[in-house]
């Protein structure tokens, strides 16, 4: 497994949000993490990239990384996309691509860049623009060619459909899919859009007010009837 | 416990122990006590827009002079009495508390603080310009004299002119304090503090912030501006070098020792101000300043909300039930 | 017409070393959103430790070297030990820490090194005047080291990885940490560098006004006044601020206020700059959400 996580807590100061999650992300993996606002989705994305602190156990292949610090985490291999993107917005998109990079000492970061600017010629084109100057589409492209140039094993995404027009979130979920199929990656991803989610997924959990109440097999949840009305609309 | 009876007693004790020293203390340490409690005064008109507004003020010993050297100008040179220069130095130390509280609505925290931080060490020199060497006297500075006290109090009660001052710098105070204490337990202190936490939030439920924080100044400017007056007198002498940015950050250091947002710890913080460099001069001749800036230091890490914080966790914690043994 | 351009070039030369300090202080405001009011006295102390080398025999230059790397690890511990423990506190705090921190080392400088005003030598010794006479020899190479520190520094910011990670650290530190980058530890060289920087704005200046522990108040009040005036939160904005405000206080203290007043013509532009045009002249506005 390259993620496991065991009776997962965690809270901003008095107030607890998440109350013993147990999930996982298997090696290449995509696992959805769906439910409603403030169901705590964003939160669990924090304490696995050590934003916030959490209880329990959070294992990264077999390692222990709950109690560690956010850059620390970020060097063993975890790129967190979070919640508002996280963009260098009053840097070039240069110097987002370079800071991606930052940690990497191996001889493969220029090809990187190469394949990123396949994946997203866009940003090619604005290289040295200002990225606070994108648009929001151009910008979740950035923040995710950022986090892959990290050369992550596991990839965390909170909510890339978010404020996006229909057509550059299918997009997006297009370079999603070439990521998990030319890739390694494992990609943990929240999303309010519960059909783009479970169609990219492997594996799903459904969560509600910090606790997992449903679990299995994208294809399954699909199904289920209950998920079909609340969060699937039919 | 009813509160009354403890509240009262309080008050006699708190004026046992002010009007003591007048009989306890000799000449010099009563000095200092006059001047402690000025420095108190002072540090209560930085409180008021600092502590419970929150508009960082690094520049009241601007206002501290101004109040210093219209009474000195009106006692050395249009031969005024002391006590009619009190409200004339406080209307004016108002008025310009009201001008710099204007455009500092504009400004925040940081810039707000470095702009009185600037005018601060602008001071001695503006006062030193010879376009008002006339008044003030130049470099040179102007000496007063403290009042003699009345025919009819010294027929009941012998004073010297020492005590005198010390009365009546007790009484100015006095009443300074208890205005304050009035204006901050009542609908302004909350409308004070409503600013100082949560701007927007008061903004948006009708308060008019502008008035506020402005009139927050000016009452500042006015408090501080009397303790300058007082100190003038108390001193005999006002000079442009007596009113560097060290007094400005010694208010300030007053106020955080003190603690903030605290008429107790005005006290305190008068008390600390005046009495502490003498201590640190005795743990250290070569370098009491150093000492001075470690104690602050100390105290922002260790008792960010200065003595009054102390003194209010302690009582607390005297008042608060005792926890019944477990079965 | 002489008498103009040669108080132009004492502005120039003056505001050069306005620019650096201005550029050590937009440093450490950019990366923490604080400004240090004792920026002043450490870089007094710096030029006290330079003073020193030099009288125990060092050559000028390798004093230099000598206390750039002095005041930079200064600039890092009083990060890493007073500025650490209260990064969260609220702003009095800070304000106050900064403050205790001018006093302590303020006063250090004065127990140490003493009050007597003392000379401070100029490698650029030479008696000639230069550029036609506008310039003395001192002048001139303050003015050329001056630029020279910020074209590096330029180069530092723009160029280098770490320059790189200290800039994404100060603009977004929880996508900086996300992307590997030490926060902590950009933050503790970030005020190393600037203490260097203020550092050689007191080497260049010492000569000319001599020194002693109070030297560099007057100097810092400048210094913030041409930070503002370009825009606090632009490095190449603050530094051509304090260019700005050299010309500027020196034109205004020679034609319009007279010499006793200068102090009053940074306060004038403080003021005045907050008031009109709080971003200053190359900054960017910022709005606060609700």
């Amino acid at each position: 497994m390259l993620l496991e996580v065991k009776n997962l807590r965690a809270g901003y100061g008095p107030t607890q949000v998440l109350f013993g999650l147990d999930f996982a992300v298997a090696e290449g993996g995509v696992t959805a993490l769906l439910g409603a606002n403030g169901a705590g989705k964003t939160t669990t994305l924090r304490a696995v990239s050590g934003l916030i602190r959490p209880e329990g156990e959070v294992l990264l292949s077999g390692q222990r990384i709950s109690g560690l610090m956010t850059e620390s985490i970020a060097r063993l291999g975890v790129a967190h996309v979070p919640d508002g993107r996280g963009t260098f917005m009053e840097l070039t998109v240069e110097e987002n691509f370079r800071l991606g990079a930052y940690t990497r000492r191996d001889p493969d970061v220029a090809a990187d860049f190469a394949r990123m600017w396949e994946w997203f010629p866009r940003l090619k084109q604005r290289w040295r623009q200002q990225a606070g100057t994108l648009s929001g589409g151009e910008q979740q492209m950035l923040a995710i060619a950022r986090a892959l140039l990290l050369r992550p094993k596991l990839l965390l995404l909170d909510e890339p459909s978010f404020g996006l027009a229909p057509l550059i979130v299918r997009d997006i979920f297009a370079i999603l899919r070439r990521i998990r199929e030319e890739s390694g990656v494992g990609i943990l991803l929240v999303e309010q859009n519960a059909n783009l989610a479970l169609d990219l997924a492997d594996h799903a959990y459904l969560l509600e007010t910090g606790r997992i109440v449903m679990s299995g097999p994208a294809a399954e949840i699909r199904q289920d009837e209950a998920i079909r009305r609340s969060y699937l609309g039919y | 416990m009813n509160a009354l009876p403890a509240r009262f007693l309080l008050v006699v004790v708190g004026l046992a122990a002010a009007l003591a020293p007048l009989w306890a203390l000799e000449s010099f340490h009563l000095f200092q006590l006059t001047l402690a409690v000025i420095m108190s005064l002072a540090v209560l008109g930085l409180n008021i827009v600092t502590g419970y507004n929150g508009q960082i003020s690094l520049g009241h010993g601007a206002f501290f002079a101004i109040g210093a050297y219209v009474t000195s100008i009106l006692m050395a040179q249009a031969d005024w009495s002391f006590y009619a220069t009190l409200p004339f130095a406080a209307a004016i130390c108002g008025m310009v508390g009201y001008a710099v509280g204007l455009p500092a609505l504009r400004l925040g925290g940081l810039y707000l603080a470095l702009v009185t931080f600037s005018l601060a060490v602008a001071v001695p020199q503006l006062l030193k310009h010879k376009a008002l060497e006339a008044w003030t006297g130049g470099v040179q500075g102007l000496f007063l004299m403290k009042p003699d006290p009345p025919r009819w109090l010294t027929s009941v009660l012998p004073l010297n002119a020492d005590q005198y001052m010390y009365l009546n710098v007790l009484i100015v105070s006095g009443i300074c304090f208890l205005l304050a204490w009035n204006l901050i337990r009542g609908r302004i202190g909350r409308a004070l503090m409503a600013t100082r936490d949560h701007p927007t939030a008061a903004e948006a439920m009708g308060m008019d912030i502008a008035a506020l924080k402005t009139g927050a100044f000016a009452v500042s400017a006015m408090i501080t501006g009397v303790a300058g007056a007082l100190s003038a007198v108390a001193v005999e002498f006002v000079a442009p070098d007596s009113f560097t940015f060290l007094l400005s950050i010694t208010f300030f250091v007053g106020m955080v020792v003190g603690g903030v947002a605290s008429i107790l710890g005005s006290i305190f913080g008068g008390l600390f101000v005046l009495f502490v460099p003498n201590i640190a001069e005795s743990i250290s001749r070569a370098a009491p300043g150093v000492i001075y800036g470690m104690i602050l230091i100390v105290f922002l890490f260790v008792l960010p909300e200065g003595f009054a914080g102390l003194v209010r966790r302690l009582l607390a914690k005297l008042s608060s039930p005792e926890n019944p043994k477990p079965q | 017409m002489e008498a103009f351009l040669l108080q132009l070039a004492a502005g120039i030369a003056t505001g050069g070393i306005y620019a650096s300090v201005a550029l050590a202080i937009v440093m450490i405001y950019q990366a923490t959103h604080h400004v240090n009011f004792a920026q002043g006295e450490m870089a007094t102390l710096s030029t006290f430790i330079a003073l020193t080398m030099i009288q125990a025999g060092l050559p000028y230059w390798v004093a230099f070297a000598g206390t750039l790397v002095v005041s930079f690890v200064m600039g890092a511990l009083v990060e890493r030990l007073i500025m650490r423990p209260v990064q969260h506190a609220p702003i009095l705090t800070h304000v106050g820490v900064y403050i205790g921190m001018l006093l302590i080392i303020g006063n250090m400088t004065g127990w140490v090194f003493g009050y007597t005003i003392q000379m401070f030598p100029s490698p650029f010794e030479g008696g000639k005047p230069m550029l036609g006479g506008l310039f003395s020899a001192h002048q001139l190479g303050s003015v050329a080291v001056t630029l020279a520190v910020l074209i590096l520094v330029y180069l530092f910011f723009t160029k280098t990885s770490l320059g790189l990670a200290m800039r994404a650290a100060a603009y977004n530190p929880r996508s900086a940490r996300l992307v590997g980058i030490r926060v902590d530890v950009m933050l503790a060289l970030g005020w190393g560098l600037a203490a260097a920087i203020g550092s050689v704005a007191g080497m260049m200046v010492a000569p000319i006004v001599f020194l002693d522990p109070n030297m560099m108040l007057g100097i810092l009040l400048y210094a913030f006044a041409g930070a503002l005036l370009g825009g606090i939160d632009n490095p190449p904005g603050a530094v051509m601020g304090g260019f700005l405000v050299g010309v500027l206080e020196n034109l205004a203290g020679a034609y319009v206020v007279g010499t006793d007043l200068k102090l009053t013509v940074a306060l004038v532009i403080i003021i005045g700059v907050l008031v009109l045009k709080p971003s200053g002249l190359f900054g960017r506005v910022v709005f606060t959400r609700v």
